[in-house]
């Protein structure tokens, strides 16, 4: 990462969980998991806690549906490490990696429910142009999809624009498809704790 | 807040207490630092353009960008909160226009 301290900065117990990570899983820890743990009480601590509850909390859209949002969400902001990661999650939690791959290249084409389709279309607007009106919600309300399923969908919004965003600033390394897929189970099993 | 919006207050709170800790607690960079970071409002340059960049087209960032602000005298832990700061502030615009917009239309309908 481009910043020597999100390296090398960690406590003496922070790396050994790291080495242990890395015994266990055969890939080291993944950027995106270090930073939360760099000076946690700065920022991690609360942005672990805001995702994992969005992620794998309570809520109207399925786990594979908000990683499905999430991968969205990163490939509208073009970030590689965060496009990777939760297209791998997505792929395996809906067990279809075609119908991922199809959302991320032509959403209007793609064999998703008409109301996560309207959500998405809101989403794009508002991650490309970073806004949207009521119209724009209109749309979505019309559509059929409640103002709770709008609320989960705004809340990985939030958590993968913030994420996108780190990934890009901090220089995430992009790992090989393999270890995106061992991340992945791990996503899947664990969550964002 | 709208009532509509309940079933996500647990959310909320846990929204609000990142945006509280990065912009009130302790840090390197100072409180007002940080208060401008989020708010995308930093005129010095080079930092500015980092800053704007992570707002608007993060994907264009540089090693270049991020070793002048190291050159300019910030210490890392500085650029690493002030980075933070700026990317919550414009994921929580977008957030919060989006739920302007839910609570404005869900009113309507």
């Amino acid at each position: 990462m481009r910043l020597n301290v999100l390296n090398n900065g960690y406590t003496i117990g922070t790396k050994i969980l790291f080495k242990i990570i890395k015994i266990f899983s055969g890939y080291p820890v993944p950027d995106a998991a270090k930073i939360v743990f760099y000076r946690p009480g700065f920022y991690g601590n609360q942005m672990k806690k805001f995702t994992h509850e969005t992620m794998r909390g309570p809520s109207l859209w399925s786990v594979a549906e908000r990683e499905l949002i999430a991968a969205f969400i990163s490939k509208l902001n073009e970030c590689s490490f965060c496009i990777g990661a939760h297209t791998a999650t997505a792929s395996i939690a809906y067990k279809d990696k075609t119908k991922v791959d199809a959302v991320l290249s032509d959403l209007e084409t793609a064999p998703i429910e008409e109301s996560l389709k309207a959500v998405l279309i809101c989403i794009k607007k508002l991650t490309l142009e970073h806004s949207v009106n009521s119209n724009d919600m209109k749309k979505v309300l019309d559509a059929g999809v409640t103002p709770g399923q709008i609320m989960d969908a705004l809340n990985v919004c939030f958590a993968f624009n913030v994420t996108n965003r780190l990934a890009d600033a901090f220089g995430f390394q992009v790992p090989d498809a393999k270890a995106f897929e061992t991340g992945a189970k791990y996503l899947l099993k664990r969550g964002y704790k | 807040m709208n009532k509509l919006i309940l079933p996500n207050y647990k959310r909320r709170a846990s929204y609000k207490a990142i945006i509280t800790r990065i912009l009130e607690g302790e840090g390197n960079a100072s409180t007002r630092e940080r208060q401008a970071a989020f708010e995308n409002t930093v005129f010095d340059k080079p930092l500015n353009t980092l800053l704007n960049k992570v707002a608007l087209q993060s994907k264009k960032i540089t090693d270049e960008d991020v070793e002048k602000l190291i050159a300019s005298g910030l210490s890392e832990d500085q650029i690493f909160e002030l980075i933070i700061c700026v990317a919550v502030g414009q994921s929580s615009r977008q957030y919060e226009a989006a739920i302007n917009a839910l609570t404005e239309a869900a009113a309507n309908k």
